[in-house]
């Protein structure tokens, strides 16, 4: 027997472990919760500033003689947009300064004029307010990435730059500092929201690339693999469940499947480009290999999951199909599948979600490769996401550090908006017994 | 032979009512294994129409695994092997000719815990009818859905709400929806596996009462281990003891006069 001091003793030990327990658990949540909140919050704030874009405004004449109305594209645009941008300097006069001031502006900067202009050919011989891009330096610069400048004049009367960060350690020239300070004194540099962000297809110039190719890469790439790979996984999962006798053979397979799920998925890549590219000769780098990849790498995935729920499915709703004469494959299409439904849906849509992050297999097969063109066919070269955000982070391009977190939050968008919709799915289906 | 059972002589195994009714479920030499078990020894029997036949027993005597045969549900488990003959109408229904699926819209079952399927009442007694084909059009649909609520006694409770969901009705009205959804297709024989014992005393009085009902016009088994349920629905109880058919008689007799020690050990309370 226990005396009463020493269950008195025990009692109060349980509670104190229990508490211990419950803070220890709070702890881990806590930590988990910070850790999480610092990796948005710093892709955030690093990934903003590529979400917009500086221009400088301008006003130029559409020079007859240099773009031909019968052929308005292939007109000189450039030339008259670096000749508007050395005309609102005209006191420099050295070459090579020159050169450095149209070098502010980005290659691409006479875009937006040809698109204007293409759309209305009647601006030709007229002045044109217009926005010419500012390359990525400049850019960058202008979005305060290196450090404040102040410009003041010099005994001579030269303008001399004060900046917090010295010149050495900036990808930006103190005479590039004042001529981008002298247009934002006049305000002619205007901040837009980066349309082109989303609109364009990769680049080797951080302001004209875009994410546009990845997400249809990622999208095509994600469809085929989910065509290929839900029919073929619920299909196997009824059978081996309902169907298949349940021997050595049937085990057998179970066991591989499970180990199959396990596979790093860098093999699946492997085996893709041994049997998709070398034995059926598939076009490479394409959407519908890198769909096929990912259909044998969620494939188990799925089978696993489409198995779970079907085994979820309470007995006595088959039963009770069987008992008024339904036949085997009549009750499971009717009765058990529908129930089993929600399970399936939410399996492969983590299956999916797992195939929309896959970088590795895609490397086997081409899919890691700088594609500048968007899409247009399943047959077309592409990239996905998560491989464009694995290049863009190579680049030593200070600009494409902000593109890279910028590229993150959008895979996150889409794999949230992916949970969303299975979330929705399952509450939709979702019936009780 | 065991010395606690008595040499039955056949024509004191055949019940009173047999001679009355006509025979319609006959077994002979029945043996069932669950893989190695040895579920059930040798059962004969013989079932007749247009009454109900109550089968009782504790717990693992094979009663269930019997009935399951009748309608070959034990089909679906891969370890289960039948000898011997079952014939329904004469007809042997382990034939291999003979398709199973079609031997179980003749043989209804109601199971153990009520089972509708998670969709709406009139779905529920619809779905047997609408896989066999048994309504030309909509019109004729609905009229053996109603008529078949109507004969499981329901069909006044649930009139106004033929399209709520057949999961949301309380459990005795649950059972009797399974009771409609088997009637729908139009057996000749209803199987019930302990049909009330998920249920409180007033449904199971109700479920009773539509037992008593239906006897009319279906030959009825079930299961049950109440053995006053059996004195009170059934005209014939047959007890089963260790996976063998210890006897079968006159309900009336067997609990008044059972011809077997174990049949009386069990009934007096004193086993099982």
């Amino acid at each position: 027997m226990i005396d009463d001091q020493t269950r008195k003793l025990q009692i109060a030990g349980r509670y104190r472990s229990e508490s211990r327990f419950r803070m220890v658990g709070a702890a881990a949540l806590a930590i988990s919760a910070i850790f999480l909140a610092f990796l948005v919050l710093d892709i955030l704030v690093k990934a903003l500033p590529a979400f917009h874009e500086n221009s400088v405004i301008m006003n130029v004449l559409v020079d007859p003689a240099r773009v031909d109305a019968a052929n308005p594209k292939s007109g000189d645009f450039e030339g008259i947009i670096k000749d508007a941008m050395r005309d609102e300097f005209p006191n420099v006069n050295d070459r090579a300064d020159k050169k450095k001031l149209v070098k502010l502006l980005s290659t691409g900067a006479a875009d937006e004029l040809r698109g204007q202009v293409v759309a209305d050919p009647s601006l030709i011989g007229k002045q044109v307010a217009t926005r010419a891009l500012l390359s990525a330096d400049a850019d960058m610069y202008a979005k305060g990435y290196f450090g404040t400048a102040k410009i003041s004049k010099d005994a001579n009367g030269l303008d001399v730059v004060t900046a917090s960060i010295p010149e050495s350690n900036r990808q930006i020239t103190d005479k590039e500092v004042i001529w981008l300070e002298s247009l934002k004194a006049r305000g002619l540099i205007d901040s837009s929201l980066a349309w082109r962000f989303f609109q364009a297809g990769d680049s080797r110039e951080p302001e004209l690339s875009g994410m546009k190719g990845a997400i249809f890469g990622s999208l095509m790439t994600v469809f085929i693999a989910l065509i290929i790979s839900l029919p073929l996984g619920v299909a196997a999962a009824i059978y081996l469940e309902e169907f298949a006798a349940k021997n050595r053979w049937t085990q057998f397979l179970e066991v591989n499947i499970n180990n199959l799920a396990a596979v790093p998925s860098i093999i699946f890549g492997l085996l893709g480009l041994a049997i998709f590219l070398n034995v059926l000769g598939l076009p490479r780098s394409t959407p519908v290999v890198g769909g096929l990849v990912l259909a044998l790498l969620v494939l188990p995935t799925i089978i696993i999951a489409s198995r779970a729920a079907v085994r979820a499915v309470p007995p006595s709703i088959k039963e009770a199909a069987l008992g008024v004469g339904a036949s085997r494959q009549q009750a499971v299409f009717h009765h058990v599948l529908p129930l089993a439904l929600p399970g399936i849906l939410t399996g492969t849509i983590l299956g999916v979600a797992r195939a929309l992050g896959e970088t590795a297999p895609l490397l086997m097969i081409g899919m890691v490769a700088f594609i500048a063109d968007v899409p247009t066919s399943v047959t077309s070269a592409a990239t996905t996401l998560p491989v464009q955000i694995f290049l863009w982070s190579d680049l030593p391009e200070l600009a494409f550090q902000s593109r890279t977190s910028a590229a993150i939050i959008i895979l996150l968008v889409l794999l949230f908006a992916l949970n969303g919709v299975a979330i929705y799915l399952r509450k939709r289906f979702e019936q009780r017994w | 032979m065991n010395a606690l059972a008595p040499q039955i002589t056949p024509a004191a195994k055949t019940p009173r009512i047999l001679a009355e009714s006509a025979v319609k479920i006959s077994a002979k030499d029945v043996n069932v294994y669950y893989g190695e078990k040895h579920a059930i020894k040798n059962l004969s029997v013989t079932i007749p129409d247009r009454a109900v036949s109550a089968f009782i027993g504790p717990s693992g005597c094979g009663k269930s695994t019997f009935l399951r045969c009748i309608n070959r549900m034990n089909d679906s488990i891969p370890a289960c092997k039948v000898t011997g003959l079952i014939d329904v109408d004469g007809k042997d229904i382990y034939d291999p000719n003979l398709d199973p699926v079609q031997l179980r819209a003749r043989v209804g079952m109601v199971f153990q815990k009520p089972n509708p399927f998670p969709k709406s009442i009139f779905e529920n007694v619809a779905y047997g009818p609408r896989i066999h084909g048994l309504a030309k059009d909509k019109t004729e649909l609905e009229e053996i859905v109603i008529s078949s609520l109507k004969k499981a006694s329901l069909y006044e409770e649930v009139k106004d709400r033929l399209n709520h969901p057949g999961t949301g009705l309380s459990g005795g009205q649950q059972q009797r929806l399974c009771i409609a959804r088997a009637i729908a297709v139009n057996p000749d024989i209803i199987l019930m596996d302990e049909p009330c014992s998920a249920l409180d005393p007033i449904a199971t009085a109700r479920i009773e009462e539509l037992i008593d009902e239906l006897r009319r016009n279906y030959c009825i088994v079930i299961v049950t281990h109440s053995m006053q349920q059996a004195a009170r629905v059934s005209q014939l109880t047959a007890f089963f003891h260790l996976g063998t058919l210890v006897e079968f008689g006159d309900t009336n007799e067997m609990f008044t006069t059972p011809q077997d020690k174990r049949t009386q050990d069990y009934i007096t309370g004193r086993f099982g």
